[in-house]
């Protein structure tokens, strides 16, 4: 066989490979539907994971919701000043931290941090047989393991992400303090009027969604990871590679549609 | 108890079994004997239900597993014990809770009655102290002693062994099998234990079948197995010969 044939035949196999992948991901998130109805709910499994998730991510997301905050004010204060709009600086942080910022950052380190948690957990359960142990006995292991760490992560993310705009927000205002003398009051007024009602549900609402790729990403790379230690590694890599691509991409087409609806 | 004819199971090209039949008769202890990597923790999986065979039929308790409904199958499952290559203790859980899982799920037992389980059980493999650790501070013989206890802890009719001696001193290898043939004799349990381990062999079976090359070679008693021709059988039973 010649240099470029070969060639053709792997870009074939690695396509089918992708297209496989894509399948039985999609296989695998509508089982989520189809099973996360149905009795038992496991809810003391779902309220661990709460705590677990809200603990693992609460450090790092807040200091880094609050330092984005405060770069952003730093970055807009002197291009608003240049256009003489130094006073919309609060709307502006406001506007981009609830609309987009916030979300999208939140669920991008949620996403480094529990995605691969998930997928080290749910995949070393799966190479040393406890997903196994578990179907012996009796309990539906997609249910028990994937249907509750998708569910807290998709009531947690919101939580998270609301907390996060608001220490963003804050951050903001430091930096303005430091710089330029301006009252919390006048700040926070500023703030709270220039946000509708269509900033914020939709901001928030989109963040369920991250929480849903975060969750069902993490344990479907985990529930197939390949046995051996090294499975188990680069499942939770690959989780964190394709969480935070998803996320990316279903923004960009929740952006969209969020625009076309309310504008 | 268990039959098992002429399953199939390959992994896309890599047949595994093909041609595969056995018998377990209730109240025996079959001890399946062959090299790592035949196929016999599939044999065992696929008989409990965990892998789906292309081909043949497996019946347990007069009932086909192949093609079994999950709410069935579950329902069937009530009755069996299964003990893991690596024990497969919840690592998330301590002793304790490992050991209650199947009480909550398969039996209707009140809180005392669970503990008093529990602790009886933990007796029987002598790790008492241990019951409020975490597996992650045990060693892979006490993990082994824990994970067959909570195989059996719900009383099942049917356990099955994944090599339970495999990765073991040759004492606490010794000890396990010896308390595998107690509690068939304690509860009368119908029991299938695959190893390469041939004194677990001798000490557990009441018939031997040899797996190689995807299928059952050769079947008998512990005595039958010593004067075997076969040249597999031969290289477990005579080493000095083979
Ligand atoms: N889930 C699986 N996917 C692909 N191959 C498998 C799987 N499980 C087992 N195998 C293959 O089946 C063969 C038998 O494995 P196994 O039953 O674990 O052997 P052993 O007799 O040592 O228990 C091995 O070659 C293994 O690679
Ligand atoms: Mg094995």
């Amino acid at each position: 066989m010649n240099g470029h044939s070969r060639g053709i035949d792997q870009f074939s196999a690695g396509m089918r490979k992708g297209f496989e992948d894509v399948y039985d991901l999609s296989v695998f998130t509508l089982r989520f539907f189809t099973s996360v109805f149905k009795a038992p709910f496991e809810l003391g499994e779902v309220r661990k994971h709460l705590d677990d998730l809200g603990a693992k991510s609460l450090p790092l997301v807040s200091m880094v919701g609050f330092i984005m905050g405060l770069i952003l004010a730093m970055q807009t204060r002197p291009t608003l000043d240049r256009f003489g709009a130094g006073s919309y600086l609060p709307a502006m942080i406001a506007l981009s931290i609830v609309r987009e910022l916030g979300p999208v950052i939140t669920a991008l380190i949620v996403a480094g941090r529990v995605s691969s948690g998930i997928a080290a957990e749910v995949g070393s359960m799966r190479v040393t047989e406890q997903i196994d142990a578990l179907e012996v006995n009796g309990v539906d292991p997609y249910k028990y393991l994937v249907v509750t760490r998708v569910v807290a992560c998709t009531i947690m993310m919101p939580l998270i992400t609301a907390y996060v705009d608001f220490l963003a927000i804050l951050g903001g205002y430091v930096a303005e303090t430091i710089t330029y003398t301006s009252s919390f009051q006048l700040y926070f007024t500023d703030v709270i009027n220039s946000l509708t009602f269509f900033d914020i549900i939709p901001g928030v609402a989109k963040t369920a969604v991250f929480g849903f790729i975060i969750g069902i990403i993490g344990s479907y790379k985990g529930f197939t990871a390949d046995s051996g230690t090294r499975g188990v590694g680069r499942a939770a890599t690959a989780a964190v590679v394709y969480a935070s691509l998803h996320i990316i991409f279903v923004d960009m087409i929740l952006v969209r549609l969020t625009l076309y609806i309310f504008g | 108890m268990i039959d098992v004819k002429d399953i199939l199971i390959r992994f896309e090209d890599h047949v595994v079994l093909s041609g595969v039949s056995l018998h377990v008769p209730k109240g025996s202890a079959v001890v399946i004997l062959g090299r790592s990597g035949v196929g016999k923790s599939v044999l065992l999986k696929s008989i409990v239900g965990l892998l789906t065979p292309e081909k043949g039929s497996i019946r347990v308790m007069g009932q086909e597993v192949i093609g079994m409904k999950p709410a069935q199958l579950n329902k069937l499952r009530k009755h069996f014990g299964y003990v893991f290559q690596y024990a497969a203790l919840f690592d998330s859980m301590t002793v304790r809770e490992n050991l209650e899982f199947p009480l909550r799920r398969h039996a209707a037992l009140s809180e005392e009655e669970i503990t008093a389980r529990v602790e009886e059980q933990l007796k029987l493999v002598d790790l008492l102290d241990a019951i409020d650790k975490m597996p992650s501070e045990l060693s892979g013989g006490m993990k082994k002693r824990i994970g067959l206890a909570r195989a059996i802890i719900t009383r099942p009719d049917i356990v099955f062994y994944d090599e339970p001696t495999a990765g073991l001193d040759p004492v606490t290898a010794r000890e396990i099998s010896k308390l595998i043939h107690e509690l068939e004799g304690r509860f009368g349990t119908t029991s299938v234990t695959v190893t390469h381990d041939l004194e677990c062999a001798r000490i557990v079976a009441t018939r031997i079948c040899i797996l190689h090359d995807r299928r059952i070679v050769e079947e008998g008693t512990f005595d039958e197995m010593l004067r075997s021709e076969y040249p597999l059988t031969r290289a477990f039973f005579q080493p000095e010969i083979a």
